[in-house]
């Protein structure tokens, strides 16, 4: 209804900005929709077309080819046979995922809870502090880590992987930005009706922030599903090590593969996007307000 | 009346520090516990940690090549990369706000980058930029000289562009909410007063985004850091010049087991984005004080 205020509508410039949004809205998709495309191509169908791009003592080019010359799921077929172990490792990411997710959304909506409404000793500090902590890379904590894990007597376990990332201060201080847009009102009027910090927190700023609690559950089960680094150092047994680790060494070795591991990879990540993409849009805009 | 006050404002205080604890106590053992122990780390020499040497691995890895390259690398990636990601995306939130059809549906597609796992998208990105790839087949058709995308200086670009593909749409949301925070009537005063455009965006957009174009920054630095895995499965251990982050670094001398050198290389960065977080902090209070 706003918008409504300019009366003409500039045409040239609304044509301008459709062409804008296509060539953005391709560009984004492009490589999402072509690694799709060519995970029904055969392994032979691949290697015919990339072989040059991929191995430099092949011959010729690789050519743009998006729609297979015969629809196929050998590639599928190949990864499923190959490893007979790939759904155990799938359902064991899944464990992790969840179980890191779920631990950093307890985690941080009670520290967000306490950082956005309760007055605490040196709470900017503290918070400034979370804030660097939370843009350091993973790679400088990984060794440290792994000397603390090591004197809990935890490496080894799927608890080394799951504790580190679940305490990650990135879902804090996401959940206090959210916070801070409520309202002090609301929460003293549940305070004088006799509600509980739980029970507000559970029955009345969860609701409201539906969208932010299920973006920390969405961007850190992403963060968890990509995991890579953390696997590799603080597992010594192979046979424990997530999906994600598995599909990035496919990529490297059989490359006719990698489209279909590509899919494979993405599939539970698209899954929770397809059904929670108003969320994660609402959870970010929520973080923005002040 | 005073006294039952006070007891509140305790129980109040109290109750924070509870809810805050599983984060600070998690912050505690995996981040600042660790980080201690590279301080402690950074001044001792050997495996144990057992002989006191001063400043002498900081002289060490200042003095040291791969050191300086990551350290000139990373700044640069930063610098650029999150500049670019805010000037684009604050473009484009603009030209969103001003309203379109399916804008809406495609804030989603924006999204899509962020969660898609890297995996599934880095073969796509090997076809296209390699040596003999569908870009160099593109250039020869067209007669416009060929270049090495992958292994040469322009590797830097290719990494620029995947993390302006993924962090690109989080940013455009944050502005764009920004944007409709701000009232109508502001910029219909100023229309009134005889405000120019450019007028308009730098006395009333830009200071009442302060907040969001800071956490916009913040997250473009977030995600700036997880560019290396990007760098990483194009690159491996030792990519291109260009492309050698700090990443790198740590995790190379993780493997040759130099804590020390990695300890100070940890500090550094710290203390680097320590500084960044203060900076941008005092930027956005000083311009929203305007």
């Amino acid at each position: 209804m706003k918008k409504r205020h300019s009366t003409k509508t500039n045409y040239p410039l609304q044509a301008l900005s459709i062409i804008f949004f296509l060539f953005l809205g391709i560009l984004v998709l492009l490589p999402a929709v072509y690694t799709l495309c060519n995970s029904f191509m055969s392994p032979s169908e691949i290697r015919q077309y990339y072989a040059a791009a991929i191995n430099q003592r092949e011959q010729g080019g690789a050519a743009f080819h998006l729609i297979p010359d015969a629809f196929s799921l050998e590639g599928y077929y190949m990864v499923f046979l190959r490893r007979t172990n790939y759904l155990m490792k799938f359902w064991y990411s899944l464990f992790l995922c969840i179980a890191i997710s779920a631990g950093q959304i307890f985690v941080s909506a009670l520290g967000g809870f306490a950082f956005a409404k309760y007055p605490l000793p040196f709470k900017k500090g503290i918070f400034f502090l979370l804030m660097v902590l939370m843009m350091m890379p993973i790679q400088v904590t990984l060794v440290p880590n792994y000397i603390i894990l090591d004197g809990l007597n935890l490496l080894d376990s799927w608890l080394a992987l799951i504790l580190p990332m679940a305490f990650l201060p990135f879902g804090t201080v996401f959940m206090a930005q959210i916070f801070k847009g409520i309202p002090d009102e609301i929460l003293d009027a549940a305070k004088l009706d006799g509600a509980g910090t739980f029970q507000i927190l559970f029955q009345i700023i969860a609701p409201i922030t539906k969208g932010g609690i299920i973006s920390v559950f969405l961007l850190s089960f992403v963060d968890a599903w990509n995991m890579v680094e953390q696997p590799i150092t603080f597992l010594r047994d192979i046979f424990r090590y997530p999906l994600s680790v598995f599909l990035a060494s496919v990529n490297q070795v059989n490359f006719e593969l990698s489209f279909v591991c590509g899919v494979l990879a993405a599939l539970p990540i698209l899954l929770l996007f397809f059904f929670f993409h108003e969320e994660l849009a609402q959870g970010i805009e929520l973080s923005g307000v002040k | 009346m005073k006294g039952r006050h006070h007891l509140l404002e305790r129980r109040k205080k109290l109750t924070g520090i509870w809810l805050a604890a599983p984060s600070l106590f998690g912050t505690f053992l995996f981040f600042l516990l660790p980080f201690a122990i590279c301080i402690r780390y950074s001044f001792t020499f050997g495996v144990g940690g057992s002989y006191f040497v001063g400043f002498l691995n900081y002289k060490d890895v200042f003095s040291s090549y791969a050191f300086q390259l990551a350290a000139v690398n990373t700044l640069r990636f930063l610098g650029i990369g999150v500049t670019l990601n805010i000037v684009l995306s604050f473009f484009t939130a603009l030209v969103i706000k001003k309203g379109l059809a399916g804008s809406r549906m495609f804030r989603y597609i924006l999204l899509l980058p962020l969660v898609l796992p890297i995996a599934s998208v880095v073969m796509v990105v090997q076809v296209f930029f390699a040596d003999a790839g569908i870009l160099n087949q593109w250039l020869i058709s067209i007669g416009v000289p060929i270049a090495q995308w992958l292994e040469g200086p322009n590797a830097f670009y290719v990494l620029l562009g995947l993390y302006l593909w993924k962090s690109f749409g989080y940013s455009v949301i944050l502005l764009l909410s920004g944007l409709n925070v701000i009232p109508e009537e502001f910029y219909q005063t100023a229309a009134i007063e005889g405000a120019g455009s450019v007028q308009k965006l730098v006395s009333i957009t830009l200071p009442m985004m302060a907040p969001h174009l800071f956490l916009a920054a913040v997250m473009g630095i977030v995600n700036a850091f997880k560019s290396y895995r990007e760098a990483f499965l194009l690159g491996g251990k030792h990519p291109h010049d260009s492309i050698y982050m700090i990443q790198h670094f740590l995790n190379n001398n993780f493997e040759n087991l130099n804590y020390q050198k990695l300890s100070v290389a940890a500090i550094m960065l710290f203390l680097v984005l320590l500084f960044v977080l203060c900076g941008l902090y005092l930027l956005q209070n000083r311009y929203k004080e305007q």
